[in-house]
């Protein structure tokens, strides 16, 4: 039992729960800025994928950690556009679509990784991104921080800056309204297609960037089925945090501090259990929160609704 | 000129829309295959000729396209009703589960009485298996496109933990894999030394109980208005979370069927990779049939025949056979426009 409780008192644990938290922070924040604005974006884990595929490949072909990071966020973007074009003015099947956009973005990142790489057995590597030192010595937390690297930090950044953006700014306050009343949004003049569509972009962006921390600071190398699901966890974790980034932010560090224990435990109870019982507990987890948080869940009112100019 | 809302659709147009949405995907994916190198041209006659080009092919293709037609199926009817199973993978899974542990039993019944029971247990699991988001769907209000999302993760590392553990085949050398099925458990050859089985029959039989009941029972009649409307249907009086309830465990089991019949029919006996993905790829055999259950059984094949004469087509030149998810993936894109295009006409003035 104390060793159960030994785990938390490790600077590794509390370092790995914000490394495997990182990519669920940017995921959940895009699809809450998507959903905000009245859309339900199932190209996430797709998005995800080919993010974490094209920011490996474009260092892995030259480019320096920053410019992969914003061309896999504008891989993701364009995706996010191609959403966009099919759910906001043709007023697609979001779900549909959604999953459809998966499927294409996953394809594409294997179809491209496999034809440049036709028989590599091991995945080749990249330089990833240097942990960030700069805080080490700060007291207490300075151990934990210095293993981070700086998508690490632009994601924690990213969350007050997209809480202001969304509660603080006009444009935010559109965007909301996008996913709440088009109509009344529409009635003030204001373009209803145009801030949705806007919100799928920068909302794939964000997706795509969570995918390629994976391979450019956690892994170091694309790998097939690399994502995993963690696209789906995001969209768990949006409903849990109320479409709120604060307590998104906060449902993305408890299930990395929960993924990040349960490896650990594992590790202390041995082959007794078997592992896939360990592996499983996230996803178990995920649903656990939907059905806690669905009664109190206060969707944006026009979630997943097209909206049609000059319908009521 | 301004577009107009069709009042009904004309058949003709409804069954072109997905030849041209095939053809079209077809048509965008040359670009990818360009620029890795290839010929289209060829390559899609590759592709044709590994997919049809022979008998062999042939049976290949239709035994191929045998789960995809359950899984198709599986989200036809849960889609009729806006019950949106993306979990059919999973429930593919849990009903080959359900097929190897009594196939394995040595329970010395005869074909004829053992054949069936596999069937049924594997459609049961994956009925009971639904039963879960849909209740939880209906009671909780908790989104299911969600919950059977992750549970397809959860029923994967399930069966990778029963074929580690108490299914293992002890012969297996340590290989995560199940003991293969008695000989009576095995659905029959249709063909001799080909790998097309019984399952077609099944797969058959199910498309068309499934198009009866929809379109011409009581039931079915529910099932469409719920999808149609489900405040109206509620208002007509229909009890709208029990009909969710019935489509979630119909289309449970029919996933689950696809996994048993894989079990019993192709493989015979459960490994990790029994399925490429046929319950994603349901989707979109469903979504390219309209959700029509005959629709399905067609859809079905071209979506195969995509995969079998990628495989093949990528053995003669090295192209990789991810090219098959891709036009798979673009197919569902470019139907749901097709879809659309439908669904209006142009009016002039």
């Amino acid at each position: 039992m104390s060793e159960a409780l030994d785990i938390l008192l490790q600077a590794s644990f509390w370092a790995a729960t914000l490394r495997i938290a990182t990519p669920l922070i940017l995921g959940t924040l895009g699809e809450l800025i998507c959903e905000r604005a009245g859309v339900l974006n199932l190209g996430i884990e797709g998005i995800m994928t080919v993010g974490a595929m094209s920011g490996w490949l474009f260092v892995h072909l030259g480019a320096d950690l920053w410019t992969g990071l914003a061309l896999a966020a504008l891989v993701g973007m364009t995706f996010g556009l191609l959403h966009g074009l099919f759910t906001v003015p043709l007023g697609l099947s979001q779900h549909v679509t959604g999953i459809g956009i998966t499927l294409l973005a996953s394809s594409i990142a294997y179809f491209t990784y496999r034809v440049l790489l036709p028989d590599v057995a091991t995945p080749p590597r990249i330089e990833p991104f240097e942990p960030w030192t700069f805080m080490a010595a700060v007291p207490w937390i300075g151990p934990v921080l210095a293993e981070q690297t700086a998508p690490t930090y632009l994601a924690l950044a990213l969350v007050p800056a997209t809480a202001w953006l969304l509660s603080a700014t006009p444009l935010g306050l559109a965007l909301r309204a996008a996913g709440e009343n088009p109509a009344a949004v529409e009635a003030q003049g204001l373009d209803v297609y145009g801030l949705r569509i806007g919100a799928l972009m920068a909302g794939s962006a964000l997706m795509a960037m969570g995918g390629a921390f994976l391979t450019m600071s956690a892994f170091n190398a694309f790998f097939f089925e690399m994502v995993a699901g963690r696209g789906w966890i995001c969209i768990a974790l949006v409903v849990f945090a109320s479409w709120r980034p604060g307590k998104a932010l906060l449902g993305a560090l408890l299930f990395g501090a929960f993924d990040a224990y349960q490896v650990r435990l594992q590790q202390a109870v041995g082959a007794e259990v078997p592992y896939q019982l360990f592996l499983m507990l996230p996803y178990l987890l995920s649903i656990a929160a939907l059905v806690v948080m669905a009664r109190r869940a206060s969707y944006p009112q026009a979630l997943m609704r097209p909206f049609v100019k000059g319908e009521r | 000129m301004r577009l107009e809302a069709r009042a009904d659709l004309p058949l003709a147009l409804a069954l072109a829309a997905p030849p041209a949405a095939a053809l079209a995907a077809l048509g965008l994916c040359a670009l990818p295959l360009l620029l890795a190198g290839a010929d289209p041209l060829r390559a899609y006659g590759l592709i044709l000729q590994g997919a049809a080009g022979s008998l062999f092919a042939l049976t290949e293709t239709v035994a191929r396209a045998i789960p995809l037609m359950l899984t198709g199926l599986a989200v036809a009817v849960a889609f009729r009703t806006r019950l949106w199973n993306i979990g059919a993978e999973g429930q593919l899974y849990l009903g080959a589960l359900a097929a190897v542990a009594l196939g394995t039993a040595g329970l010395g019944l005869p074909p004829l009485l053992l054949v069936p029971l596999v069937l049924i247990a594997g459609a049961a699991a994956g009925g009971v298996w639904m039963l879960g988001p849909a209740w939880l769907k209906v009671r909780l209000g908790v989104d299911e496109v969600v919950t059977t999302l992750l549970l397809n993760f959860v029923v994967l590392l399930l069966v990778g933990m029963m074929l580690e553990g108490p299914m293992q085949d002890p012969m297996s050398l340590g290989w995560p894999q199940s003991a293969p099925l008695d000989d009576a458990a095995l659905l029959p050859r249709l063909i001799e030394r080909t790998r097309l089985h019984w399952g077609l029959i099944v797969a058959l039989a199910a498309a068309v109980a499934c198009w009866v009941t929809l379109a011409r029972t009581a039931t079915g009649f529910e099932i469409r208005a719920v999808g149609a409307n489900p405040r109206a249907a509620r208002f007509a009086g229909m009890a709208v979370d029990r009909v969710m309830l019935r489509v979630a465990v119909i289309s449970g089991a029919l996933a689950g069927l696809a996994g048993a019949v894989e079990v019993a029919g192709l493989k015979g006996y459960l490994t990790q990779d029994l399925s490429p993905g046929y319950g994603y790829a349901g989707i979109v055999v469903a979504t390219l049939a309209q959700l029509h259950p005959l629709g399905v059984l067609l859809s079905a094949l071209f979506v195969a025949a995509i995969f079998v004469g990628a495989d093949s087509m990528s053995r003669a030149i090295g192209i990789s056979s991810y090219i098959a998810d891709l036009i798979v993936a673009t197919a569902l894109l470019t139907m749901l426009l097709a879809g659309l295009v439908t669904r209006y006409r142009i009016r002039r003035g």
